[in-house]
C-alpha cells in the first residue's frame, strides 16, 4: 500500500435507539490506546442523550420483553454470529485498547463471543430454573415465573473493554430487559463496534443503547431517573458508587453493587448476573373441582 | 325548500346578510367583491416563512423563562378526546384530569377546556362544574364538515344546549377551495348566531387549504364572519398543526386587530405533542402577535398527549431528575 494515503480518522457516534447520533452536546473526546498514541474520536454522551436513550429503551421494553423466550436466544445467537464475523477488528481494537499482545486479545474475543452465545442460550431455560411449581396448603396450581425487570442502566466496566461488557450486558438482555450502557471511558471502541454488530443483526431498535462518555457525569442521571428500573453499578468510577447507590433509593431500583476491584472475566459467571434483573411472578390459580 | 329535520316547517325567510366589522363592511356585499377582497390579501411568502420558525424555532427557553412556559402552556391546553370509541367514564376522567393535571403538585395550574363531540358535552360540563374550566363541544359534522347546513347548525343547537360553552366548527372545505367563499362565511355567521353566548372557534382545516395564501385567505373570512378563534386543524387530518401554518394565523389576527380593534384568538391543534413543539409556538406567538395573545383567552393548544410531556418536563424542572411516563396519568 502506498504510504502517502490520507488516513481516515474516524470520529465514532453514539448507539441510541437503532440509530447512530451525535452527542446533543456535540462534544467528542480523544481515545488513545494503552500506550497514549491516538486511535480515534468518540462521542462524548451528555445527560440528556442519557434522557434519550432511556425513552428509547422504555418503548422497546414492550416488544422485547414480549418476544417469546425462543425468539430471544434466537436474536442473541445471531448477534453472537455478527461479532464472529468482526472478530479481526475486535482482536485488534482489544489490543490496542487493553495493550494486551495479540494472542491474549484473540483469547478476550473468543471469550466474549462464547460468553454471549452462552447467555443467548440462557433466555429459554431461566424459566425452569427459576420458577416453580410451588406447594401450597390449599386447592391452588401456584406457581413463580421470572419476568424482566425493564429499562437496566448499566455502567460497564472500565477496563475490561469487551469481555466485561458482554458480560454485563448480555445477562441483562437474555432476562428480557432493554439495556442503556455507559462504556468504559478510555476504552470505547469495542462497544462502538457492538454498536455497529447490533445494528446490523436482528436485535430491534432500542433494546440496548451505547453511550461512549463519562459515567461519573451520566450515571447520576440514570440513577435518578424515574423511569429506569435497575442499575449496574459495574463500571462506577471509584467513590462514586455509594452516592449513585444513594441516587437510585429515591425510585427504588434494583442495584447490583460494584465489586471492591474489576474482577477476571473469564471465569465462570453463574446465575449471580441474570439474577438481578428478573422479578419472580407468582399466580395462584383455583384448581376447580 | 323543505328539510328532513322538520318536514312540516315552512321555508325560513333568508335574512339580510350581516356585513363584517369596520372597515371592512362592503367586502361581502357580492361573491365577486368577497372573492376580490380574499384574493387582494398579500401573498404568503413560503421559504420566507418557513425560514422564519425555523429561526424562531431555535430560540433557547431555560430555567425560570422555562418554568412560566410550561405553567403557561399547561393553562393553554384544551384537554381533547374526540374518538368514536370516547364513553362518559373517560370523558370523567379526563375531566378530573383538567382540574388536576399533576395530582402529586397542587401548585400546577388547570388546563383552559375540555374538547369533546357534543353528545358528551353535557357529562363533561357536570365533571367541570364551578372549576372555571371552560366545555368544547366539536359541532358542524365534525370532522369532514359534510352535512347540510340545517343538520349543521341542529347539531351546534344541541352541544350548546348540552352545557356547550365554546363550539368547534369546520368550514365547508369543498365550497372554500372551490371559490363559495360567501357560503362559507354565510355559514359561520348562522353557526355563530346558533351559539348564542358560546364561544366560537373556526377550525380551518388547513391541511386541506393546500397553500398558506388559502390559509391566509380562509383566516380573513373566518374573522371577518365573527368566529372569536381561528383553529389550525380537526386533528383527523395530517399534516395538522405545522409552525408556518400557525405563523400565517398569528399574522391575520395581528393585523385583523390592528384594523378592527378586534381581538381574535388562535388554536393550534393536532400534532403538538412535545414540550418542545409547545414552546416554540409560544416563542412564535409572542414575537408575531405580541404578548397580548399570550394567555389561555387567546391561545390554546388542542391536545391529548401534550399534557403528560409538560406534566413530565415539570416534574423534571421541580425535582431536578428525570421523570417517567409511569408518574403521569395514561389519559
Amino acid at each position: 500500500m502506498s504510504t502517502d494515503r490520507l488516513a481516515v480518522r474516524k470520529t465514532y457516534k453514539l448507539y441510541v435507539n437503532g440509530a447512530f447520533p451525535r452527542s446533543e452536546s456535540g462534544r467528542t473526546y480523544a481515545v488513545t490506546d494503552a500506550k497514549g498514541a491516538f486511535l480515534a474520536n468518540a462521542a462524548w454522551a451528555s445527560r440528556k442523550d442519557a434522557r434519550d436513550a432511556v425513552v428509547a429503551a422504555r418503548a422497546a421494553a414492550g416488544k422485547w420483553s414480549g418476544a417469546t423466550a425462543y425468539n430471544r436466544g434466537q436474536v442473541l445467537y445471531r448477534v453472537a454470529e455478527v461479532m464472529e464475523g468482526r472478530h479481526a477488528q475486535f482482536c485488534e481494537e482489544v489490543a490496542a485498547g487493553e495493550g494486551l499482545s495479540s494472542s491474549r486479545a484473540r483469547a478476550a474475543v473468543d471469550a466474549a463471543i462464547d460468553r454471549w452465545v452462552w447467555y443467548a442460550g440462557w433466555t429459554d431455560k431461566l424459566g425452569a430454573v427459576l420458577g416453580a411449581a410451588n406447594p401450597v396448603a390449599g386447592p391452588y396450581f401456584d406457581f413463580s415465573v421470572p419476568e424482566p425487570t425493564g429499562v437496566v442502566a448499566v455502567l460497564a466496566p472500565q477496563r475490561s473493554s469487551l469481555l466485561g461488557l458482554v458480560s454485563v450486558l448480555a445477562p441483562v438482555l437474555a432476562g428480557g430487559n432493554t439495556a442503556v450502557v455507559v462504556t468504559s471511558r478510555t476504552r470505547p471502541l469495542p462497544a462502538v463496534t457492538l454498536g455497529e454488530v447490533l445494528a446490523t443483526s436482528d436485535v430491534p431498535a432500542g433494546v440496548v443503547n451505547l453511550l461512549t462518555g463519562d459515567a461519573e457525569e451520566i450515571g447520576p442521571w440514570l440513577a435518578e431517573h424515574d423511569d429506569v428500573d435497575a442499575i449496574d453499578l459495574t463500571g462506577a468510577p471509584a467513590g462514586c458508587a455509594m452516592e449513585l447507590e444513594r441516587l437510585a433509593a429515591g425510585s427504588i431500583k434494583r442495584v447490583v453493587r460494584p465489586p471492591a476491584e474489576e474482577p477476571d472475566w473469564s471465569a465462570d459467571p453463574g446465575l449471580t448476573r441474570l439474577t438481578p434483573f428478573l422479578e419472580t411472578k407468582t399466580v395462584w390459580h383455583p384448581m376447580g373441582l | 325548500m323543505t328539510h328532513v329535520l322538520d318536514p312540516d316547517a315552512p321555508a325560513a325567510a333568508i335574512p339580510p346578510r350581516r356585513e363584517p366589522l369596520a372597515p371592512y363592511r362592503d367586502v361581502t356585499r357580492s361573491d365577486a367583491a368577497f372573492r376580490a377582497f380574499l384574493h387582494g390579501l398579500p401573498g404568503v411568502d413560503q421559504v420566507g416563512a418557513e425560514s422564519r420558525v425555523a429561526v424562531l424555532g431555535t430560540r433557547s427557553i431555560k430555567t425560570t423563562a422555562k418554568a412560566w412556559a410550561l405553567d403557561a402552556a399547561i393553562s393553554m391546553v384544551d384537554l381533547t378526546t374526540l374518538e368514536g370509541s370516547d364513553t362518559p367514564g373517560k370523558v370523567r376522567s379526563l375531566a378530573a384530569k383538567a382540574r388536576r393535571p399533576d395530582p402529586g403538585d397542587p401548585s400546577c395550574p388547570q388546563v383552559a377546556a375540555v374538547c369533546v363531540y357534543g353528545d358528551l358535552a353535557g357529562v363533561a360540563r357536570d365533571a367541570l362544574q364551578g372549576t372555571g374550566i371552560h366545555v368544547a363541544a366539536v359541532a358542524t359534522a365534525f370532522p369532514s364538515g359534510r352535512a347540510s347546513r340545517a343538520v349543521k347548525l341542529a347539531d351546534v343547537r344541541d352541544a350548546v344546549a348540552n352545557g356547550a360553552d365554546e363550539i368547534d366548527m369546520v368550514i365547508d372545505r369543498g365550497a372554500f377551495l372551490a371559490g363559495r367563499y360567501l357560503d362559507v362565511y354565510d355559514e359561520i355567521v348562522a353557526v355563530k348566531d346558533a351559539c348564542g353566548d358560546a364561544h366560537l372557534k373556526v377550525i380551518l382545516e388547513t391541511g386541506e387549504l393546500v397553500t398558506l395564501d388559502n390559509v391566509r385567505r380562509a383566516s380573513w373570512l373566518a374573522m371577518l364572519a365573527g368566529g372569536d378563534f381561528i383553529k389550525t386543524s380537526t386533528g383527523k387530518v395530517s399534516p395538522a398543526a405545522t409552525l408556518p401554518v400557525c405563523l400565517v394565523m398569528l399574522e391575520a389576527v395581528r393585523d385583523f386587530r390592528a384594523a378592527t380593534g378586534r381581538q381574535v384568538g388562535v388554536k393550534p391543534a393536532g400534532g403538538i405533542r412535545t414540550t418542545k413543539d409547545a414552546i416554540k409556538h409560544l416563542v412564535l406567538v409572542n414575537e408575531v402577535a405580541g404578548p397580548g395573545w399570550l394567555s389561555p383567552d387567546w391561545f390554546r393548544f388542542g391536545a391529548s398527549s401534550l399534557l403528560n410531556d409538560l406534566l413530565l418536563q415539570r416534574q423534571k424542572l421541580r425535582t431536578g431528575h428525570y421523570s417517567g411516563p409511569d408518574h403521569v396519568s395514561v389519559d
